[in-house]
């Protein structure tokens, strides 16, 4: 302690107390710093100081940075934190389809639709319109608010204006037409009721784009009520469709799908798969998947369904009814086997003909299918048009005995077949309001544009099927000044009530009631607005004395008669039959670049509507290609005349030339503007209701212009190559489940037997795999083509569009693409002939996607090493690195690599194209978790990498490790078949890891394989040794082995 | 005819001027003096340019200016202005730089190995020979540089070296790196040794200059060259040496140009033939373009005596040599597709010669394979417009093979889904444009300033006194 008390002198100055050091013992610096010479002025130093930030400051100032926009949350919403998504529960109803789906959104934005997994009708599954709804919410064509005329208005005048009229009209006893497509929702119908009650001489007229009012009044003269039964064909061991296409947008596509590839499914437990017939004109989605097919012309079509009638009755001992057709392939082998699988079959029929659904009624009830796979107690909503209510609504226009039109969120004068006879007599109508969202062909002919908002800012709800609920709930505020329709209606019926708490009291009322168990009201709200849906229970026993009661009464000799008279057995003729396409559907979101730009699964063409004719008929017109134009023909309908491009689709029924609706849009946007043409004219009413085939008067001539249909599959067949596409019958997988297995071998010198595989030879040790390795396993079987994941890829990974000249020049950007292969009635070994597709072929789908080899070929070849390998089996693409050599896309045996041939962002040449990145509206739709590429680099399939690593953290968050369905690639999610299937090939919970029935086997330190126990698996290209972490699993067909 | 006069004009002066073997042709004619080799090879360095060569050379640059445009919008707009797809991720791009690079592998053969061999007949073309060489590989550079989506970073990318992201590093696995290390060392070679060829050369220019700046630019070119006998003796290992370095050279290029392919797993491409089928294709091309540059060379300025029809005529040999490997390589393909009853590689060959690009394949068959065959005849081997036609033809022939290699072996491959075709547009031409402008245009520049004729070299093969009789 002592020693502290020493005191050490800085100097003799301080020992001596001298005053200077006095003064200054406080301070940190005795003296004053150098900084400045006071009062001689600035010195040399601050000179060089100053210049040097002048300097700078000027030079900065000169380099002028774009301006970007982003404003930051001055107060955080309580739900919104940056980087995390939410998901919403909501429903996409538009026209009367129906997907209950979660909507994912960023900051506030929706960007992605995944399914509802909670759904008892779609569950958990997507189509390519729903997913790609999210990016029509973000269409620049979107009005920005109400429109009196030509101008922009306010709510308050066009209400008042609207009120004012629609009271004159009340007044005058004039009549008011509300006009739209089927409605889902029980709270709007329950609005227009009310909209009804101030206006008494409204009457509400729905149609459908694809109207199926034939089978709403073959039910009522079978049944007694008008409806649709549902169907379940889960439960069909024998299905027979005659034109209906139930996978691809027949009614309840989504569910039928579900239920379709249950019984398509083939694992140990389960050797057996429904067998599948189709009689149709054009080879449709759901065509290309049955077991036997059979091209028959429209003018056949109710022939045919008597014809299975007489081969069914006469088995059940009841009289037959009048079918003079003769030799139509399968049919007495489909009448067989509906017969042996009684009860456990189901016949439907796309036909919008009364008389034939009739008979198909009458078929059904005869193998007892009512009550099995028919369930007509519980009916299906998605069609309630009316054609004969539309007809005579259109005579009524015309006749100038309309007061008031209100067109709800539909568009007759472009897709309905007397739309210009409406558009020209809509000007007698003194009130006209249109509620599109855009200025439609019916909106640009309207006095009021009350826009409605788009469904995902919107409040609603739907039953898609009898006690099926669900909630559609606002995922964004308005962007625009638009209002919802109800709410519109509402007010203009003197209702001040929003409609959200309007939905919600009728909910109280309505559904709450019906729920069952004791809860409060908000509790029950609350939870099925998380859910999305709400189902009532029903008691299966009253239900079942029900189905017993029902009894047919169809009129089957009206009926008959009937089909005598509409069709005719001979094969003469020209005729046309009107289609939809998956993408682009009835026409409604034509201005959607995602659907314009999605390949048709089965022609593969994009950006236009074309005629498709047979090979014979091109022949014998004369059309040919050189390379890749085809001559153009004239089709002649009656007073109609288009000119239209051609493409040759094998399956084609001889005699018979395809169009598809949904194109010809002249006000949809600039996507859609002129792209193809409108067939909706083309349509011809029969039997009462509308018919989309024309069976008379048809002509076709060859044009000597050309024109290029954009495809992005030009080859038609897979050459008969074993080691891409490996198929089997049923018959032969049940003897042996490795059947139609290609093995490749080789012989070594080690062996003579020739029995290795060239894959098991490598120089290299393969990579391990500590944690966690990604697979995908695709089921051949199963896929039936209906591209859902190709919309799901590109919203989720900003993939851009292109444009149609870019795809005729075969630069598709798309990263998940859906290969598919023709067969061909030639020789293996007649390469030459194998090119060639056979005239009803068997269709094979097979997703394609970076394959994340495990040798891969593209990782070597790349010189900067921006293609690499990750630690969990990943091929990782690092865009700042690439160069764009293209070498690995060379060197990919699978052609999955995409390269940025021009930067599709911010570009003038592909603002009509490409709008998610070309305006700031469409840029909301993009996901911020993915990189916008550059040009010049090369991009391919991630495995969903963001979403991989988004599920590795929320894991971590919680202190667990990753569960299986934690992660799930955006394709396996949206898949509607489960034929996709994404995983931890590590992990031994996980589906893929069961399915596959996969063995680790340890060599060397490093697990080298894995090997695949389940006999189905197989690696495309397996002897190009660059071990996918991909499997596909066979196609088996339900076929006579004699026939493979 | 010419050779007639040729001959007629060397018995003339066997006698009295040159040691003359009796069973060999002698290699210079005209009974030139070592004076007339300065004289004759100076001229054109020391005189004021042809019209002639101002018309070739207004015409080159005028190639070159289309072509540049073609450059620039390439860089601008991106690779999309060329006809490349998502199957065929290269065409012309590299189908130029294969051929470009072939070209460039006669010149040092020339002078190296034939160095090696002491063939002294190569003393006459092995500068033009180089110095073609030299643009080739420039051109060949060229192509690898701007097929890149992104070439300002690429340049740089591409190269190992130390860098500001961490220790990443280019990959060393990859054929394309092993290309630049393949070329660039090669270039530095060739280039070396062509210009220390030219030092004596130089000095002699400088020496006999009659304007300062000629004896500035040319004093400056020659090192200061003195001419004594330790600097000859110097000269003349370091060319042994630089010789040694270059020969291994010759055959690795090309190669592991042929290693793009080779090591790739695209059918048509994944062929062990390769390495030996290109280098011998090289060479083919090479001699070819010699032969076209060579034949105008002489002509333009005159020197018939020293580029005589015994040179075309072997080189004519050469052709027939390596044509006819390059024959036996495209049959041994076929018939190797056919043993292996791999139905990939199977197809990949009958759509060779079959499939929507059969004309590019017989077009490749008759100018490769078929023509070089006509060498076999006296007559047309040393007949100088034969030999101009067909050397033509020949690499007309050899840009076709490459691009049956490149575009038919990608257009249709493993998966039948992906096939498709590919159309050139304006862009693919005027790029390859681009190339001949600068060829040419360097080509011409060299002709006129730097003597085409190695002339300290020619003048120790004639054997005779420096006065004229």
């Amino acid at each position: 302690m002592k020693q502290n008390r020493k005191t050490y002198w800085k100097g003799v100055e301080q020992l001596a107390n001298d005053p200077e050091v006095v003064k200054n013992a406080g301070r940190e610096f005795p003296e004053f710093l150098p900084t400045d010479n006071g009062e001689e002025g600035n010195t040399r130093r601050d000179f060089l100081k100053m210049m040097g930030f002048g300097i700078a400051a000027a030079s900065l100032a000169a380099c002028e940075a774009p301006v970007r926009k982003a404003i930051p949350y001055v107060n955080k919403p309580v739900d919104v934190d940056p980087g995390i998504p939410n998901y919403y529960a909501s429903t996409y109803a538009s026209g009367g389809d129906y997907c209950s789906i979660v909507v994912k959104t960023r900051e506030g934005r929706p960007i992605k639709i995944e399914g509802n997994d909670l759904s008892t009708i779609s569950r958990g599954a997507t189509t390519t319109q729903a997913e790609a709804s999210v990016l029509s919410l973000y269409d620049n064509e979107r009005l920005r608010g109400p429109k009196i005329g030509e101008t922009i208005s306010d709510w308050e005048t066009i209400d008042k204006e609207i009120i004012k009229k629609l009271e004159v009209v009340a007044l005058q006893g004039g009549k008011i037409s509300l006009v739209s497509n089927t409605i889902l929702s029980p709270a709007t119908l329950q609005v227009i009721e009310d909209f009804k009650a101030k206006y008494p001489t409204t009457e509400h007229i729905t149609y459908d784009t694809a109207s199926a009012f034939g089978i709403l009044k073959a039910n009522e003269q079978s049944f007694g009520k008008a409806m649709i039964p549902s169907m379940d064909f889960s439960k069909a061991d024998v299905i027979v469709s005659l034109g209906a296409d139930f996978l691809g947008d027949w009614l309840s596509h989504i569910e039928f799908t579900k239920q379709y590839s249950k019984t398509r499914k083939l694992y140990d437990g389960k050797k057996s798969m429904s067998r599948h017939f189709q009689f149709e004109t054009n080879l449709s989605l759901t065509g290309s998947n049955a077991d036997y097919r059979t091209p028959i012309k429209p003018s056949q079509e109710g022939l045919v369904v008597a014809a299975l009638y007489n081969l069914i009755a006469a088995k059940a001992g009841v009289p037959a009814i009048f079918a003079n057709i003769k030799d139509i392939a399968n049919l007495e082998k489909a009448a067989n086997e509906l017969w042996n699988a009684k009860g456990k079959s189901l016949v439907v029929s796309g036909s919008n003909d009364p008389a034939v659904q009739v008979v198909v009624n009458g078929i059904n009830y005869l193998l007892e299918n009512y009550g099995q796979t028919i369930d007509i107690s519980t009916p299906l909503y998605y069609r309630k048009g009316n054609d004969q209510a539309m007809d005579r609504f259109i005579d009524e226009v015309k006749g100038g005995r309309i007061g008031a039109v209100i067109f709800y969120n539909c568009n007759p004068v472009y897709n309905h077949l007397r739309g210009k006879e409406l558009s020209a007599a809509l000007e007698k109508v003194s009130l006209k309001i249109s509620t599109s969202d855009r200025e439609d062909e019916t909106a640009s002919k309207v006095d009021y544009i009350v826009p409605d908002h788009h469904y995902l800012e919107s409040w609603n709800d739907a039953c898609p099927k009898k006690d099926h609920y669900s909630l559609t709930q606002p995922t964004i505020s308005p962007l625009f000044k638009t209002r919802q329709v109800q709410e519109s209606l509402l007010k203009w019926a003197g209702k001040d009530s929003d409609y959200f708490t309007y939905l919600k009291d009728y909910w109280r009322v309505n559904r709450y009631t019906e729920a069952s168990g004791a809860m409060e009201f908000q509790y029950f709200w609350d939870k099925s607005l998380q859910d999305g849906v709400f189902v009532v229970e029903v008691d299966v026993e009253s239900a079942g004395t029900e189905d017993l009661e029902m009894s047919f009464a169809g009129d089957l000799n009206g009926a008959s008669q009937a089909i005598s008279r509409n069709y005719k057995a001979s094969q003469e003729g020209l005729e046309l039959a009107l289609y939809k396409k998956l993408g682009i559907g009835d026409g409604t979101q034509a201005n959607n670049p995602w659907l314009q730009e999605l390949p048709d699964p089965i022609s593969k063409a994009t950006w236009d509507n074309y005629l498709t004719l047979s090979q014979r008929l091109a022949n014998e017109l004369g059309i040919t290609s050189v390379e890749g134009k085809t001559n153009m023909a004239r089709l002649t309908v009656g007073q109609n005349s288009y000119e239209l491009p051609v493409l040759v689709q094998p399956g084609q029924a001889p005699g018979t030339v395809g169009l598809a609706i949904g194109y010809g849009r002249t006000h949809a946007g600039v996507v859609a503007n002129g792209r193809g043409v409108d067939a909706y004219p083309l349509a011809t009413m029969l039997n009462g209701a509308i018919s989309y085939n024309v069976t008379s008067g048809v002509r076709v001539e060859k044009l000597d212009k050309r024109y290029q249909v954009a495809q992005t599959q030009t080859h038609q067949t897979h050459m008969g190559r074993e080691t891409v596409v490996q198929e089997a019958t049923l018959g032969a997988y049940q003897k042996d489940p490795k059947a139609g297995r290609y093995h490749p071998h080789i012989s070594t010198w080690q062996e003579e037997s020739g029995e290795t595989n060239p894959g098991s030879l490598s120089l290299w040790k393969g990579h391990k795999y500590d944690n966690h390795h990604w697979g995908l396993a695709i089921d051949l079987n199963t896929c039936t083509g209906c591209s859902a994941c190709v919309i799901a890829c590109h919203a989720e990974n900003n993939v851009p569009v292109v444009g149609r000249e870019e795809v005729i020049k075969r630069r598709d950007m798309h990263w998940l693409r859906i290969d598919r292969y023709y067969s061909s009635d030639n020789e293996v070994t007649d390469l030459k002939g194998l090119e060639e597709a056979a005239e009803n072929p068997e269709v094979t789908f097979q997703p394609m996607m970076c394959q994340h080899c495990n040798n891969a070929p593209c990782e070597t070849v790349c010189p900067v090493a921006a293609t690499t390998h990750s630690t969990e089996g990943l091929n990782q693409m690092t865009y700042n690195r690439c160069i764009g050599t293209r070498y690995c896309a060379n060197n990919c045996p699978y052609k999955v690599r995409r390269f940025n041939w021009f930067k599709y962002h911010d570009n003038k040449q592909f603002a009509d194209s490409n709008t998610p990145m070309n305006n700031d509206l469409g840029k909301m739709v993009l996901n911020p978790d993915v990189t916008v590429r550059s040009r010049g680099v090369m991009e391919k399939c991630s495995f969903c990498v963001q979403r991989i690593q988004y599920g590795k953290l929320e894991a971590k968050k919680e202190g667990r490790r990753l569960k299986d369905g934690d992660v799930k690639s955006a394709c396996a999610s949206a898949c509607p078949s489960e034929a996709l299937v994404f995983g931890d090939m590590n992990d031994p919970e996980s589906k893929i890891y069961k399915m596959l029935k996969i063995k680790d086997t340890e060599v060397d330190h490093y697990i080298t394989d894995k090997e695949i126990g389940e006999p189905r698996a197989y690696h495309v290209l397996d002897e190009v040794g660059t071990k996918p972490n991909v499997v596909y699993l066979t196609k088996i067909r339900n076929k006579e082995e004699s026939e493979a | 005819m010419s050779i007639t006069v040729t001959e007629s004009l060397a018995q003339e002066h066997v006698p009295n001027s040159q040691v003359v073997s009796p069973v060999r042709e002698p290699l210079v004619t005209g009974g030139k003096t070592v004076h007339d080799v300065t004289v004759d090879v100076c001229r054109q360095v020391e005189a004021k340019p042809p019209k002639s060569w101002l018309l070739a050379l207004a015409i080159s640059l005028g190639v070159l200016a289309v072509g540049a445009y073609a450059v620039f919008m390439l860089v601008w707009e991106g690779i999309g202005v060329w006809g490349l797809n998502k199957t065929v991720g290269w065409a012309w791009d590299i189908t130029n730089f294969v051929w470009w690079v072939g070209i460039g592998h006669a010149g040092t053969l020339i002078s190296a190995i034939l160095l090696l061999f002491r063939q002294r007949w190569r003393m006459a073309i092995n500068r033009a020979a180089e110095a073609m060489t030299i643009f080739a590989v420039i051109c060949a550079a060229m192509f690898p540089g701007l097929h890149m989506g992104r070439l300002w970073v690429g340049f740089y990318w591409a190269l190992p070296l130390p860098n500001t992201f961490g220790s990443l590093w280019v990959n060393f696995n990859s054929p394309l790196l092993w290309d630049v290390f393949a070329i660039s060392t090669y270039f530095t070679v060739s280039l070396v040794f062509w210009y220390i060829g030219l030092i004596p050369d130089f000095a002699t220019i400088r020496d006999r200059a009659t304007n300062k700046i000629s004896k500035a630019v040319y004093g400056a070119l020659s090192f200061g060259w003195d001419g004594a006998a330790k600097t000859w003796m110097r000269y003349e290992s370091v060319a042994l040496i630089l010789a040694g370095l270059a020969t291994p050279l010759v055959l690795s290029v090309h190669t592991i140009v042929s290693f793009d392919f080779a090591t790739s797993v695209i059918p048509g491409w994944h062929t062990t033939i390769f390495p030996p089928y290109f280098v011998a294709g090289a060479i083919f091309s090479g001699f070819a373009m010699v032969l076209t540059l060579m034949l105008v060379t002489r002509r333009v300025f005159h020197l018939e005596d020293y580029i005589t029809i015994y040179h075309i005529e072997l080189m004519n040999i050469i052709i027939i040599v390596t044509g006819s490997i390059v024959g036996i390589a495209y049959i041994t393909e076929f018939f190797i597709a056919w043993y292996s009853r791999v139905d990939a590689e199977y197809y990949a060959f009958l759509n060779r010669a079959t499939g929507p690009y059969w004309w590019a394949y017989w077009t490749m068959m008759t100018c490769n394979v078929i023509s070089p065959q006509l060498f076999w005849i006296k007559k047309i081997r040393t007949s100088i417009v034969a030999t101009f036609i067909l050397s033509i033809i020949v690499n007309i022939g050899m840009w076709f093979e490459r691009f049956v290699i490149i575009v038919t072996s990608l257009h249709r491959d493993y998966l039948p889904s992906s096939w498709a075709m590919f159309y050139p547009t304006f862009y693919d031409v005027g790029v390859y444009l681009f190339s001949f402008g600068f060829f040419f245009t360097a080509y011409f520049l060299f002709s006129k300033f730097f003597p085409v004729i190695n002339m300290a070299e020619v003048k120790s093969i004639i054997k005779s006194t420096s006065e004229k009789k």
